[in-house]
């Protein structure tokens, strides 16, 4: 009998016989590499739900559980560095399923003549971060590459929470009527990289917005807020995340660009380079789903906590005559107020020449 | 944030609206040149507060989308070198050649290197000795200048390791050979207050006059597009035909002197080859005799393409304003931004990436939401 022959690739490898820095910007291509290739070869119900994280549930015990890799150059950024990055990023995206981040695990990819002061310096940062989002770093794993095969340190963190009550936090729960709530300016953390990278020579004070938002996650909770749906906002900033909750839930989001914060130095930083603050990255911003009738309370408990100081309400889930969209739609009214569709990014944002 | 804030005004641009609304009597077709005012419009939706027969049709002001093929090739052979690190600005990477684009030559081991400003790319060769550094120096009048200073300044520094791989494109033989085509539809212009602030508007007015049609010079905000409009209709609307500025925070009529120096010290006008514009008489910059060891072309001997661009592609009718992105078969099915087969999808400044990226997904509700608001 022959074995089963290696399903072909699904990628068409005629468009890309190599991986391009655009697999992982968090765009179009980016799911195209998800949907042709690791969705498929993995296939089952959890994965499917593609959340943040997966929730996984023993006897009775609902768990969230999720990992994330972490390559960032600079390793040191204002505002924070890998390590910082590596815990804050699990940690949120165990919060945005609304659990409550417990352990992680840390697996550092170290590249040979790394100096044993910036490890040093990267792992005091991480606990540090931990201790602050309340998570324990329980396992982990050390290895080391040859001089050249690594950009000096990865680090990939995993994350295992708790849940502590039974609202399903999740796309699917999002209402027509809905508010939908930004927890803060948008754009620091893209535009604090890209000044300190070499080459760009603009000098500016803005400082990453790294940090771990699962307090004000659990600061909901605890109000008794009814969460219909949370979304980090990381790769592909606001515009990303709000066209992935809309295709997922199949509604319409309509939000007002006037009523979005940019902090004047990203704005500015932004305008110069020709990127949509709309799609740069963010580390400590999320967008939060409740009915219209809770907003006020929540973004008073939002604006309560210092991460939340700048939080807002942006928009709204459309309530449609006809009730169908195939794919779901994201629209925005512009500053001089004409709605327009807002698009996942295709490939890298690409500086304009002039 | 001063300077953007005031002129992204939704009231200020309503009041525009309804005084456009007044001016314009008749159907009239006014390009804007710039894509930098090309994506405004699309960004912000400026069209949409124009009223029905008053039609903006998009010109060839995108410099990645006008640089031919050939040049593009050029680039990819020289990127394939192990001595040679190219240098580009970010939106012509993505641009395809005839087989493949900057970005894939990378992937694959090519030394492509994406930089803010020539004088990066002069860094890099200063960095470099035992590299060739190659720049791409695409655009308009706009970037002229820092290229001819990054020529400038290394001949001073005697450095033979940066050369340019020049594909310098100029606005006025652009807007002359679309005002000459027998079917020319275009009844007034809003010129590129960018390349106006670098170069003045003195030699638009032989063209507002030769052939009758308002110029108007203008800047990129969506209330500087809108006053350009405005300042057009007005022209048209009396039967006059000069160059006026809307652009006056940024613009003279003599425009940067100490930047024109500078130009003509480096640059001499060329006959220029036009994605899907073809060759144009005069219209671009090539590097003067006393600074032709900089040429790339000529550095590295490079050969002479014979190409075309992909059959289906209508890049050359989108940028001379004769159709919109959405009236192409291949639009948004065959060609898309990750698989462009023409270099206005790829631009952020291109008119299909600006229509793909804003005006794609408009289905019937969106359209309707965007009438009624």
């Amino acid at each position: 009998m022959v074995p089963d022959a290696v399903p072909a690739c699904p990628l068409p490898l005629a468009d890309y016989p190599q991986v391009l820095m655009a697999h992982g910007g968090g765009g179009h291509l980016m799911h195209q590499l998800l949907e042709r290739l690791f969705l498929p070869a993995f296939r089952n119900p959890l994965l499917e739900t593609r959340h943040d994280s997966a929730v996984v549930e023993y006897a009775g015990l609902r768990l969230a559980f999720t990992t994330d890799a972490y390559v960032v150059q600079p390793l040191f950024f204002p505002g924070g560095d890998i390590g910082t990055l590596a815990i804050n990023g699990t940690v949120n995206d165990l919060a945005m399923s609304g659990a409550r981040p417990v352990h992680l695990s840390a697996a550092f990819i170290l590249e040979e003549g790394l100096p044993m002061d910036t490890l040093w310096r990267v792992v005091q940062s991480m606990r540090q971060a931990a201790d602050a989002a309340g998570v324990q770093l329980v396992t982990g794993d050390t290895k080391v590459v040859e001089r050249g095969k690594g950009d000096g340190l990865f680090i990939t963190t995993t994350g295992l929470g708790v849940f502590e009550h039974r609202l399903v936090i999740a796309p699917a729960s999002v209402q027509p009527g809905d508010a939908v709530l930004l927890s803060g300016d948008i754009g620091r953390h893209g535009m604090a990289i890209m000044a300190v990278r070499e080459g760009l020579g603009f000098e500016s004070t803005i400082e990453s917005d790294c940090a771990a938002v699962s307090p004000l996650v659990l600061a909901l909770l605890n109000a008794d807020i009814e969460i219909h749906c949370l979304r980090d906002l990381t790769r592909g900033g606001l515009a990303s995340a709000l066209v992935e909750i809309a295709a997922a839930a199949r509604v319409h989001i309509a939000i007002d660009a006037n009523a979005i914060p940019v902090c004047a130095e990203v704005r500015g930083a932004c305008e110069l380079l020709g990127l949509e603050p709309l799609y740069v990255a963010n580390e400590g911003r999320f967008v939060s789903f409740v009915s219209a009738t809770e907003a006020e309370r929540a973004l008073a408990i939002l604006r309560a906590h210092p991460l939340g100081a700048g939080a807002c309400h942006i928009g709204s889930v459309v309530a449609l005559q006809d009730g169908h969209i195939p794919s779901g739609l994201v629209t925005m009214r512009s500053q001089i107020g004409v709605s327009r569709v807002v698009d996942m990014l295709s490939g890298e944002q690409l500086p304009r020449i002039c | 944030m001063k300077f953007v804030d005031e002129y992204r005004n939704a009231r200020a641009a309503e009041r525009y609206a309804r005084v456009i609304a007044r001016i314009a009597t008749q159907p009239w077709t006014i390009m804007e040149v710039c894509g930098g005012q090309t994506h405004a419009i699309v960004q912000f939706g400026v069209d949409a507060l124009l009223p029905h027969h008053v039609t903006l049709v998009h010109g060839p002001g995108c410099p990645v989308c006008v640089t031919p093929v050939e040049l593009i090739d050029k680039a990819l052979e020289l990127a394939t070198r192990p001595e040679v690190i190219v240098c580009s600005f970010g939106d012509m990477l993505r641009v395809p050649g005839t087989t493949t684009d900057l970005l894939m030559v990378k992937a694959r081991g090519g030394n492509v290197r994406m930089v803010y400003s020539p004088l990066d790319a002069l860094a890099l060769a200063r960095q470099h000795s035992d590299k060739q550094v190659v720049f791409f120096a695409v655009g308009f009048e706009t970037t002229a200048p820092a290229n001819a200073m990054a020529v400038y300044q290394a001949q001073r520094e005697g450095l033979t390791n940066f050369s340019l791989l020049v594909a310098h494109v100029l606005v006025p033989p652009a807007m002359e050979a679309l005002l000459a085509a027998p079917d020319n539809r275009v009844q007034g212009f809003l010129a590129a207050g960018h390349v106006c602030a670098v170069m003045g508007y003195t030699a638009y007015e032989p063209l507002a006059q030769r052939y009758q049609v308002p110029i108007v010079v203008t800047g990129f905000e969506p209330l500087d597009i809108l006053q350009g409009v405005a300042m057009c209709l007005r022209q048209l609307e009396a039967g006059r035909a000069a160059v006026e500025n809307q652009y006056t925070r940024a613009v003279r009529r003599q425009g940067n002197q100490a930047a024109q120096h500078l130009l003509e010290e480096v640059f001499q006008t060329v006959p220029r080859r036009w994605r899907g514009m073809g060759d144009i008489p005069s219209s671009g910059f090539g590097l003067r005799p006393a600074y032709a060891a900089f040429d790339a072309e000529r550095r590295f001997g490079l050969a002479q393409y014979a190409t075309e661009t992909a059959s289906e592609c209508i890049s050359g009718l989108v940028l001379q304003g004769r159709k919109r992105p959405y009236e192409c078969p291949a639009f948004g099915m065959r060609c898309t931004p990750e698989r462009p087969l023409g270099a206005p999808m790829v631009s952020s400044e291109g008119a299909c990436a600006a229509y793909y990226r804003y005006r794609r997904l408009q289905s019937p509700v969106a359209a309707a939401l965007s009438e009624g608001g």
